[in-house]
């Protein structure tokens, strides 16, 4: 079963795994999530602004994004956005994108809807009275939002936060379908040169699971953190 | 733009000799909504049996149970496919091995097992979650009727915290089928992968992927309105808002 697992073989491969594979997993994961966080905040505002056009263009977005799977999405976009590129610069023919901005727009419109319907809830567990003793104060709409929701908003909904970024995290893997070399398809690569598929997938396996592991007990922490302060 | 739409493409025999493009996609429907209710069989029976496991007092089932549900849900569904298609016949023994990878339609019943485990983690959690909202006098009625600890979680608890995790339950059945598109990575021929060699054959990129968007909304409508009438079907009045409008999620 084990008889000739060769670990060698991992040993070898560390290097390119962590510092090609996961660097670019740990990149896109990151560039995502602030892109969608900011979207994803954009859109809760807009899914609850009273202004109605607004509603239906951000409730459409993101019950259009939350219905489709991520796979397809991406390669939606990847075919998708050089025609954009080519329809805002102009150019006579679509715009080469590449791969690897395809799928940081991918991942940042996708996790976009998701953290919107997190922001969402976080804006409204902020109490109306915070909002009436910001305008009361002369605060316009959005420097109450600026400085009176969001930040209350953000504390609320952080553990919330992470955990989504923990699934966009595992999420990442799926920019194979496109060839991108993120961790997994470093791991990928090396097993079918070498032809090491089980020890190079259930390594692959591990480092997720302990990333993803220790995440969620941080986020866990966090949690009880912030349910005494509450 | 100057990309050349042609919705007709449709209508073209497609050159893998089986009918026209819509056929394909339908095909690809077909597997795709096969191996969803597949896997959301074996999610929701794994997934029960789990997630009563962590709310028992025996600390064994508990742990078990535990370390179950963080393994499925800590690993990148695309790695879970990875190993069930390609690590586990190389770690079985070697005969039985040989006998998993000349399996006719292997990517489907790998696909099947890995999404159903997979989902099982999730409904194990909102099982849980269920069982937990609930008051502790009902396990305590039920005790005191003289129901063995099996009989209460049989005709109290879980009667309750199902109905309970119905909305939750959806939204994961919603995202099994989602999930199914994964499976084109072994090669499982379902709704994106279809769309996918359509592209490839035919040069049609948008019409391809504007099908597959289409089904894959199409499904969700469905699935949505059905799990509602079940929602108003099961509803016990005074238990739970009818619509589980009330529900602990």
């Amino acid at each position: 079963m084990f008889s000739n697992f060769d670990l060698d073989v991992i040993e070898r491969s560390l290097p390119y795994l962590f510092l090609e594979g996961m660097k670019f997993t740990a990149s896109l994961t990151l560039l995502a999530m602030s892109g969608g966080i900011l979207f994803g905040t954009l859109l809760a505002m807009m899914r609850l602004s009273s202004f109605r056009p607004l509603w239906l263009v951000a409730s459409g977005y993101v019950n259009l994004m939350r219905s489709l799977p991520l796979v397809l999405v991406i390669f939606w976009l990847y075919f998708l956005v050089p025609w954009i590129g080519q329809w805002i610069t102009g150019s006579p023919r679509p715009v080469q994108v590449g791969a690897i901005a395809s799928s940081v727009i991918t991942f940042t419109m996708f996790e976009a809807a998701y953290y919107c319907e997190i922001m969402r809830a976080g804006i409204q567990s902020v109490s109306r009275g915070q909002v009436f003793a910001g305008y009361a104060i002369g605060l316009n709409y959005w420097q109450t939002m600026r400085h009176v929701v969001l930040p209350q908003a953000f504390r609320n909904m952080m553990p919330v936060l992470l955990t989504q970024t923990i699934i966009l995290f595992q999420d990442t893997s799926l920019v194979y379908v496109i060839s991108v070399t993120d961790f997994l398809g470093a791991a990928s690569k090396v097993a079918q040169r070498d032809g090491r598929l089980v020890e190079m997938y259930l390594f692959a396996a591990l480092i997720y699971f302990i990333i993803s592991l220790a995440a969620s007990r941080y986020v866990r922490t966090l949690q009880a953190r912030i349910a005494i302060v509450r | 733009m100057n990309y050349n739409w042609n919705w007709k493409i449709f209508w073209a025999m497609s050159p893998d000799g089986q009918g026209t493009y819509l056929d394909m996609m339908i095909s690809g429907l077909g597997w795709t909504l096969a191996t969803s209710l597949l896997a959301w069989a074996i999610a929701l029976a794994a997934g029960s049996v789990v997630g009563v496991m962590r709310t028992t007092t025996l600390r064994a089932a508990v742990r078990a149970a535990s370390v179950y549900v963080e393994i499925f849900r800590n690993i990148p569904l695309l790695v879970q496919m990875f190993l069930w298609y390609f690590v586990l016949p190389e770690l079985v023994p070697h005969d039985f091995g040989i006998w998993l990878k000349q399996l006719g339609n292997a990517a489907f019943f790998n696909a099947v097992l890995c999404l159903g485990f997979y989902t099982s983690a999730r409904v194990a959690e909102q099982v849980r979650a269920g069982i937990q909202s609930l008051p502790r006098g009902q396990a305590m009625a039920g005790r005191a009727l003289g129901l063995t600890p099996l009989q209460t979680y049989r005709y109290v608890l879980l009667p309750e915290a199902f109905r309970i995790v119905l909305p939750p339950l959806t939204s994961e059945f919603l995202n099994i089928i989602k999930n199914s598109s994964v499976a084109l990575t072994i090669g499982l021929m379902e709704v994106t992968a279809r769309a996918r060699s359509m592209q490839e054959f035919s040069f049609q990129v948008f019409e391809a992927f504007t099908a597959a968007a289409v089904i894959y909304l199409l499904i969700n409508v469905v699935v949505v309105f059905g799990m509602r009438l079940l929602e108003r079907k099961v509803a016990v009045p005074g238990l739970i808002a009818a619509g589980g409008a009330g529900a602990a999620t």
